[in-house]
């Protein structure tokens, strides 16, 4: 269900295109915020958690998921070379899969990873909020992966939908709307934050059993349509 | 024994017929499928190739479905037409990438590469190759696993001379080795170096099949129209028309030329000027009016 080539393939053209920068850009931003937020106002669990809700998970956690899950396949649909990937006898659900793991690995790595390291910076990981940060961006990047690497396989305009998704829905719907908020990953994740962190430090739209449900419920889904996608994938000629 | 099958096949995008009702079947040795652009060569090796599934019939290798079924790549090998092709990676990682994804390993993507004679450009990025090097790593990487089966979209494009006579002697041995071997062209004399066996496809529909010999044929004996100012149209006209190879002359006033139907071709070239000498009329300008591809193609449905 894993294949080393696809895998091999798929990060070298995320980390090899010139929209990786956004991958550095982003967490480096978070972690000179936090720096200094916490040299100016000392360490402070308010102010440590309004910067990893607000900027770490409500917006960093989400475009990343857009740069890779989209990454990790749409400019190979897009430019035609996903030929070289389909004409070979290797099973559509392993080639997504694959795809799937490369994504949730980069969107680990350049999100979940710097909001830990920025938690720590900001309070010292005071109330366990910095590893309840970390942990809601994981699965938030899991299932992030699956939907926009879904998204990769379904539009050829998959990073301004991403986007739209990620900022419009994600971010601005959801502190406005109540409602929204109920079908949205951020919140989802954010139940694991409220049960990992100090009693009343995190708080979440949420349970976490209905949360984790419908994060795996998300990503299961994502990945079984996209992989029906890849299947009937078709290459209209060019004439 | 390898062949295609194409059964009835039609093709259909929204309102559009790409291809329509065709039944052909691509047998071992060189097959050319020949036609103008935008007349389904494409989508047909498209539908051929597994990555787009016919409206209406049947495409099948050896009497296995090609649509959805991965397996059967085992057997064939795809030269696609556009350009990209991960082009972050050295021309040897490429073809490396495809072996493994066939299950094989260094020592057949060397030896593919040493085939189309890349292996001196194997370690730069594909990036900074011309169009003709990536034709041929594209070659390399359909022939890692040795296919029976090759097809090939308008392989010789911006191709130079010499890069075109080696990827012909290359395509040639393959199919002398019994191999199945399709490509697409729009140019006749491409086809005819290459391919003893012609499919001819118009405007969605199956032209004409067979050998180029017969195909050549068709296409000089067809009637040819030319536009002819001289002059005096009318005495040229009178000459010309006791020839038995003109069928049909029309003095367009308006336009002050000479319409001239003739139906053989090598006589009528020879003729036209010999008969102005004899009557002492100045040719102006003679000019074929329907020499594009669509119109010789056009009669060939016809024929």
């Amino acid at each position: 269900m894993y294949n080393p080539t696809v895998a091999r393939l798929t990060y070298r053209g995320l980390l090899g295109r010139r929209r990786a920068l956004i991958l550095f850009v982003l967490p480096a931003l978070l972690l000179v915020l936090s720096a200094a937020v916490r040299m100016l106002t000392g360490a402070d669990d308010n102010t440590a958690t309004s910067v990893l809700g607000g900027f770490a998970l409500a917006t960093m956690v989400p475009l990343i998921g857009v740069i890779a899950g989209t990454g990790a396949i749409g400019p190979e649909i897009d430019d035609g070379s996903v030929v070289y990937l389909l004409a070979k006898p290797v099973k559509r659900p392993t080639i997504i899969l694959t795809k799937l793991v490369v994504a949730i690995g980069v969107t680990v790595a350049f999100s979940a990873v710097p909001t830990l390291i920025a938690g720590f910076l900001l309070n010292g990981n005071s109330q366990q909020i910095a590893v309840a940060y970390a942990l809601a961006a994981t699965v938030a990047s899991v299932a992030y992966s699956a939907i926009f690497l879904l998204l990769g396989t379904v539009t050829r305009h998959a990073v301004v939908a991403g986007l739209v998704y990620a900022l419009v829905w994600e971010s601005l719907f959801g502190s406005l709307i109540p409602g929204a908020r109920t079908l949205s990953v951020q919140q989802w994740s954010l139940a694991l934050a409220e049960k990992t962190a100090g009693a009343g430090a995190v708080t979440a739209d949420v349970s976490l059993p209905l949360g984790l449900t419908l994060l795996t419920a998300a990503t299961v889904a994502a990945t079984w349509f996209a992989a029906r996608r890849l299947r009937a994938l078709t290459l209209a000629g060019e004439e | 024994m390898s062949t295609i099958c194409i059964d009835n096949v039609s093709r259909w995008f929204g309102n559009v017929v790409a291809v329509n009702d065709v039944s052909m079947t691509v047998g071992p040795g060189v097959t050319g499928l020949l036609g103008p652009n935008g007349a389904g060569k494409s989508t047909l090796i498209n539908m051929m190739g597994g990555f787009l599934a016919p409206s209406a019939g049947t495409v099948t290798l050896d009497g296995q479905t090609i649509w959805r079924n991965e397996q059967i790549y085992r057997h064939i090998g795809i030269v696609p037409e556009r350009e990209a092709m991960y082009d972050f990676l050295t021309g040897r990682e490429f073809v490396r990438a495809n072996a493994e994804l066939h299950g094989l390993g260094d020592r057949e993507a060397q030896r593919a590469l040493a085939t189309v004679e890349m292996e001196y450009a194997q370690d730069r990025r594909i990036d900074t190759y011309s169009k003709g090097m990536r034709q041929r790593v594209k070659m390399a990487s359909a022939l890692v696993h040795e296919p029976s089966v090759l097809l090939l979209d308008e392989p010789f494009n911006g191709m130079d001379p010499r890069q075109r006579m080696q990827l012909m002697d290359l395509l040639r041995a393959m199919g002398a080795d019994g191999r199945t071997v399709l490509f697409s062209s729009h140019i006749l004399e491409e086809v005819e170096q290459l391919a003893a066996h012609i499919e001819v496809v118009v405007a969605g529909r199956h032209a004409a099949s067979g050998d180029f010999r017969k195909i050549r044929r068709l296409m000089t004996d067809r009637p040819h129209r030319y536009a002819v100012r001289s002059s005096d149209d009318r005495a040229l006209a009178a000459a010309l028309i006791s020839d038995p190879s003109t069928s049909g002359i029309e003095v367009d006033v308006q336009e002050g030329v000479l319409r001239i139907q003739a139906v053989d071709f090598g006589r009528f070239t020879e003729l036209l000027p010999r008969v102005a000498r004899a009557h002492g009329i100045r040719l102006l300008t003679v000019s074929p009016s329907d020499e594009s591809l669509e119109s010789v193609f056009s009669y060939l449905v016809a024929a």
